[in-house]
């Protein structure tokens, strides 16, 4: 059995920023990887992808952007080279193509299962990801059996779908992303939009990444949100990364001609039925992105800086067809295939520790658990709202392997 | 940290926060005792008359009895040829929605800190009778559209106040009740 301090499993952005503090409190570990650096990045995700955050913004310990376009958004291929290239500089101790089969605690540590041979571990870090498994409501058992169903972990491109309308059914990044470029396709589309959270790309000039990091919004730290359940379990924020900078909104994608209509909320005899909330969803939508705007313009007026940047305005509200349609029938074969942007969870099915809570999610305080000396990374807003971010991986590496160091210190004492 | 709990001291809308927000936290640790029955029996009087009685209810793993049982009588009126005892049921649910979403405005606002002077919300529901009388099929028998109107006095901006509705609704089980489908199971002996 093979032996390391600390053992990391996954080698995204997460892992090689922890990979890289440990180096630099050389503490020895290693980095098992199921498949090559940035798996996820490369295998799961749709051709067309962009990071929805700016190049230069892609910040990793000891490690920066260095390119000519640093407003513009790295597309997957970019993003895994990105990572390679850091992996290889920070000469992080990547074990490739070695699958995790089973953690389990046993005295002093971890025994970590894999593939290629069991491992045993004092500390271990789960950066296996947020975005493993994508989820898929129960509303779908009752889809009509001659309708694709697609998860966006399956889909590359609206070629490799059957002929015919599409159903997307979520509203976040990736649900409005798939929407506008199968709809661009010259497909027929409905996008389902139940809570969804609405930004414009640019704001007085900027980024709206590029405001967020700016008033601190990203730094904001866990221990001082009030309801950080609720914090946890927002949806991503409407955002596609294109060379144009531009928006997507429900109004723009109705106005290239996408029907929106409101969350699922049943399907029977082959017939949806959609919620008649979303006029509600949306004026919530408004509202937040408003109160964005107006803590960004209090921003620069704090700090007397309205001669920097183009003057305060507000979009239009999202507009709302009255005759919005509650049901469709899915057996007229308007519809041929839906896909379920419906969210992303972790998998820990190979987790043999009891961290878990009832729901599947992993507990932990800021990343620590309650089992000693593991950590996870990379989850929504686990220490600060970038947490999920590339750009967050290293302020949460480094406050967890400062804690890792201490915990190793301790029990050597 | 300070000033949150004295902008909400000051603030009184009769809401108990503290305690509303202490179950949400106990439920999070016994989640079983999250699972309430809400009842309501229906006799009929007379004509379209009926008289419905709502007593115990069962939650926090129990039943759980009520100082009093209340009546909530139903009827139509006279243009339709009844005899106008009651509220029609349809004006029992507008009603149902005003209250509970009047009661979440009520609640967020405590939560959010903002003194609530006057709140009035006027409901209104279009139906065609003809799916009720049974002369049309593709005319529905429910409503084709419910409005709510919201008039507020209270010590916030135009924007906190529609924060305040909006998550009035996204928290209302009344209106979720109206606008997502539910399974309703009729049976009889």
């Amino acid at each position: 059995m093979k032996f390391s301090t600390t053992i990391i499993i996954g080698a995204g952005q997460s892992g090689l920023a922890m990979s890289r503090h440990l180096t630099d409190r050389s503490i020895d570990h290693v980095l098992i990887e199921r498949g090559e650096v940035a798996n996820s990045w490369q295998t799961e995700r749709w051709d067309s992808l962009r990071l929805l955050t700016p190049n230069w913004q892609s910040r990793l310990p000891g490690y920066a952007y260095d390119g000519d376009d640093p407003d513009g958004f790295m597309n997957v291929t970019e993003v895994v080279g990105y990572l390679k290239r850091y992996a290889g500089a920070s000469g992080a101790p990547v074990q490739a193509r070695t699958k995790v089969t089973r953690v389990r605690q046993v005295d002093g540590g971890y025994e970590v299962a894999t593939d290629q041979g069991p491992w045993r571990c004092r500390t271990l870090v789960l950066a296996s990801g947020a975005c493993n498994v994508a989820t898929v409501p129960a509303v779908a058992a009752g889809l009509p059996p001659e309708i694709a169903s697609l998860t966006p972990m399956q889909y590359r491109r609206p070629e490799q779908l059957p002929d015919g309308g599409v159903m997307v059914v979520g509203a976040s990044a990736t649900g409005v992303q798939l929407a506008r470029e199968i709809r661009a396709s010259g497909r027929s589309v409905i996008l389902a939009a139940g809570e969804h959270v609405r930004v414009p790309r640019v704001y007085r000039g900027r980024d709206i990444k590029w405001w967020m990091d700016a008033i601190g919004a990203m730094d904001l730290r866990y221990d001082a949100v009030d309801d950080i359940d609720r914090a946890r379990r927002l949806p991503s924020l409407q955002l596609i990364g294109t060379p144009g900078r531009e928006t997507i909104d429900l109004n723009s994608l109705r106005k290239a001609g996408v029907e929106i209509v409101g969350r699922l909320a049943g399907m029977h005899d082959g017939k949806a039925q959609f919620s008649a909330s979303l006029p509600n969803h949306s004026a919530l939508a408004d509202l937040k992105m408003n109160r964005l705007l107006a803590s960004i313009d209090a921003w620069i007026l704090a700090s007397g800086q309205e001669d920097r940047f183009p003057g305060p305005h507000r979009f239009e509200p999202t507009e709302i067809d009255p005759q919005i349609r509650l049901g469709m029938d899915l057996n007229d074969g308007s519809v041929r295939t839906v896909i379920w942007a419906t969210g992303y969870r972790p998998d820990y099915s190979w987790l043999d520790v009891p961290v878990l809570d009832r729901k599947g999610r992993i507990r932990h305080d800021g990343g620590v658990t309650a089992a000693p000396g593991m950590y996870v990374m990379g989850l929504p807003f686990m220490r600060r709202r970038k947490s999920s971010f590339i750009d967050g991986a290293g302020e949460d590496a480094a406050d967890l392997a400062a804690h890792l160091n201490l915990g190793l210190r301790r029990s050597a004492a | 940290m300070t000033t949150t709990i004295s902008t909400l001291a000051k603030v009184n809308n009769g809401v108990n926060v503290t305690a509303l927000l202490g179950a949400r936290e106990a439920l999070g640790q016994a989640p079983e005792a999250a699972q309430f029955k809400w009842r309501a029996s229906c006799e009929w009087v007379t004509g379209t008359h009926s008289r419905s009685v709502i007593g115990n209810f069962f939650g926090l793993g129990a039943e759980q009895p009520r100082d009093k049982n209340f009546r909530v009588e139903a009827d139509h009126p006279k243009v339709f040829a009844s005899e106008d005892n009651a509220p029609t049921p349809v004006e029992i649910v507008l009603s149902g929605l005003a209250s509970c979403l009047t009661a979440g405005v009520a609640a967020v606002a405590q939560r959010r800190g903002i003194q609530l002077h006057s709140v009035k919300a006027t409901v209104e529901g279009d139906m065609d009778i003809q799916g009720i009388l049974g002369m049309d099929d593709d005319v529905r028998n429910g409503f084709d559209g419910i409005r709510v109107h919201f008039d507020i006095r209270a010590d916030a901006s135009e924007d906190d106040i529609k924060a305040l509705v909006a998550q009035s609704q996204k928290r209302s089980a009344v209106f979720d009740i109206i606008t997502n489908p539910t399974n309703v199971f009729v049976t009889v002996n």
